[in-house]
């Protein structure tokens, strides 16, 4: 589904993504771990077409599509879902009005007829359920004072409603109690098949004993300098970063 | 006789003052000569307002006026038959309407019963009302207070007069067209509205002006609300010429003690539009909405001087303007604040914000805020800046294509301002305005 080759990425004269290797099928879940200022989130963020990041090399194709080249709006009509680390508030802007004119810009996209208000607010209901999400957070304006939780499970809400077919969690746990934090994991294995394929940033072990992953990378100086399979990330969570640097420094 | 321009003035220096002054004496005014001629003598003192008059500093209405105008010609003729496009539609109103300063009772129509609400041309009732006009006209807003409205007062064509009797509510609201049709000709349009609400009336006021035609049309336009005790006043003004119109209004709002205000302002078009609103909380336990909104692009300079003046205690206003400036435009805000000494327990709070699209538009807000009372609660805030990267990257990132997120994003910082409008047909038609607006030409 996502094939990276040697991603290269800098913000200003800062390189971040010094040359990312990265393969990803459909069912798969991955999850990218990484001390703080390793690139995580500029992988997320790239990949999702944040135009801060300048890709000054490599190549990322999504089912057989040069990623780079889209802007973030087709990147969404393709297939890609960013839940941000960092929801924006906007005022005035319902939820449902913007998941309205989001879902139906991408059936046109696909050439698809758009949704009737009726059709519309029964796939809204149902996938509220998925996340125990209230409609009366919907009807306010998106995100605007709403608490960390209630803005990570409208990110997971939106995903539910969107339907990609490769979600990129951006450290969906951070800022989560625990009992939201299995709401929110719970949403996003709900939705999980063999067709989809889940990228989860994160920096602690934590989120990923409810979301297990298949494949776990460690990013370190904005390159994989480890991949493995779940029992890397418990391995990480009892050791801490350090023998990974020290691993990377003497390669 | 037309005076003569000195020799030396060969360039294009022109003495508009006196050319103004010139015209006034050529023309025929058969009512109200003795405001006219003292409204001359002062505009003769001032002339137009120069660059360097803080007032208007920003805005160069004197040099558009010199440029743009002959005031050789008063009359223009006008070929327009039909008003349908100009109305709001839906609106159940009284429908009154100028066509190039005159009033034209043909296409217009009243539906309120005379006891409801007096409508009269203002020469009528300077005969049908004579002790009412003599005790408000020109007094709230006086000649002195401003040069266009000294010539106004000096010029004015033909006007409204608006009264609403003692514990009267009108159910209609009363719709004002300002047309000006300048396909054949430029236009010089000068009138005038006196409205007076008398105690524990209500009245609702839409004014909307539009033009058409390519020449240049210049409206100098002043108005002035008694608003008494416990009355009721939601007034909305909606501008929308056309490219080539200069347009100065003088509004001056005057509350009584536990009176209420909404006002809205609405500016779209023209060349150049200049607004001067002025609020005087003369009374005790009022309250004051005045919320604005410019939607500028093109080379249109859109200017609002607003003053609010609390001169009693206990009374609260709040004011809110916004503005988008795309293309070359131009938004001014000026905000005066006065809190006279007795106006203790005053709340006044005021926000104005602004939204550049474009490289090359740009904004000047300034609040002012004279504060004598010391036992009061004031804030103001203004903000000029881009749209929200962060959230257009947001809503791109869900699927929408980037002049639909942006048009979103303008359209959920804009329709903030509707908020006080009460009547739904009006309050769907500015939405629409406005959604159709962004849409278009952001």
């Amino acid at each position: 589904m996502l094939t990276i080759k040697n991603l290269q990425a800098k913000v200003g004269e800062k390189s971040i993504l010094n040359g990312i290797d990265l393969k990803v099928n459909a069912g798969e879940v991955h999850a990218i771990m990484g001390p703080n200022g390793s690139g995580k989130s500029t992988l997320a963020s790239v990949l999702a077409g944040r135009e801060d990041f300048e890709v000054t090399n490599g190549e990322v194709d999504f089912l057989g599509k040069n990623l780079l080249e889209l802007d973030p709006e087709d990147r969404a009509r393709e297939g890609i879902f960013m839940a941000f680390q960092y929801p924006v508030e906007i005022p005035g802007v319902s939820t449902i009005n913007f998941m309205k004119t989001a879902l139906n810009q991408i059936r046109e996209y696909r050439g698809q007829q758009p949704l009737d208000a009726v059709s519309f607010l029964q796939l809204m209901k149902e996938k509220m359920k998925l996340v125990e999400i209230d409609q009366s957070l919907l009807s306010r304006s998106l995100n605007e004072g709403f608490s960390g939780g209630e803005k990570k499970r409208n990110e997971i809400f939106q995903m539910a409603m969107l339907e990609p077919k490769l979600s990129i969690l951006d450290e969906t746990d951070s800022g989560l109690d625990i009992d939201a934090l299995r709401i929110v994991a719970n949403g996003v294995n709900k939705l999980r098949n063999k067709n989809n394929a889940v990228i989860v940033v994160t920096h602690y072990q934590r989120l990923l004993d409810y979301i297990v992953p298949d494949f776990v990378h460690v990013l370190y100086k904005g390159k994989i300098v480890k991949s493995g399979t779940k029992e890397l990330a418990l391995e990480l969570e009892a050791k801490g970063y350090d023998w990974i640097k020290n691993e990377a420094a003497l390669a | 006789m037309k005076q003569l321009l000195p020799d030396m003035s060969t360039t294009d220096t022109r003495d508009i003052k006196n050319e103004i002054v010139e015209a006034f004496h050529q023309s025929k005014f058969d009512v109200a000569k003795e405001y006219r001629n003292k409204a001359l003598t002062f505009f003769e003192k001032t002339g137009l307002p120069g660059p360097k008059q803080e007032e208007y500093r920003f805005t160069p209405i004197t040099k558009s006026l010199e440029k743009n105008l002959d005031w050789n010609v008063i009359q223009s003729p006008s070929a327009i038959e039909s008003i349908e496009e100009f109305l709001i539609p839906k609106l159940d109103a009284n429908i009154l309407v100028f066509v190039n300063g005159s009033y034209s009772k043909s296409l217009s129509k009243i539906i309120s019963p005379d006891s409801k609400v007096k409508i009269k041309t203002l020469s009528e009732a300077f005969q049908s009302d004579s002790v009412t006009v003599a005790a408000y006209l020109d007094k709230v807003l006086t000649p002195e207070s401003d040069p266009f409205a000294a010539m106004n007062a000096a010029f004015w064509q033909e006007g409204l007069f608006i009264y609403v009797p003692e514990n009267t509510t009108v159910s209609k609201p009363i719709f004002i067209l300002h047309l000006n049709d300048a396909g054949e000709n430029q236009v010089i349009s000068q009138t005038k509205i006196l409205g007076v609400l008398e105690k524990g009336s209500q009245l609702s006021v839409v004014e909307k002006f539009d033009s058409t035609g390519t020449h240049s049309v210049f409206h100098n336009f002043s108005e002035e609300w008694i608003v008494k005790e416990k009355s009721h006043l939601e007034y909305c003004k909606i501008q929308n010429d056309a490219g080539k119109s200069y347009q100065v209004a003088n509004t001056v709002i005057h509350q009584s003690d536990a009176s209420l205000l909404n006002t809205f302002t609405l500016t779209l078009n023209g060349q150049l539009v200049r607004n001067n609103l002025t609020i005087i909380i003369d009374g005790e336990n009022c309250e004051s909405h005045f919320y604005g909104l410019y939607l500028l692009n093109g080379n249109t300079l859109g200017d609002n001087h607003t003053v609010v003046d609390h001169k009693k205690p206990n009374s609260f206003s709040n004011e809110m303007y916004k503005g988008i400036m795309d293309g070359n435009s131009k938004g001014i805000f000026n905000g005066k604040i006065f809190v006279r000494p007795h106006a203790q327990k005053t709340n006044a709070f005021q926000s104005n914000r602004n939204i550049l699209v474009s490289d090359s538009a740009t904004v000047n807000t300034k609040p002012q805020l004279e504060i004598w009372a010391d036992d009061v609660k004031c804030s103001h805030g203004c903000t000029s800046g881009q749209l929200d990267e962060e959230a257009l990257f947001y809503l791109r990132s869900r699927g929408i294509a980037q002049p639909i997120a942006k048009a979103m994003l303008l359209y959920a910082f804009a329709s903030e301002v509707l908020t006080p409008i009460k009547n739904e047909t009006l309050k769907s038609y500015l939405d629409n305005l406005i959604a159709e607006r962004l849409q278009k030409n952001f």
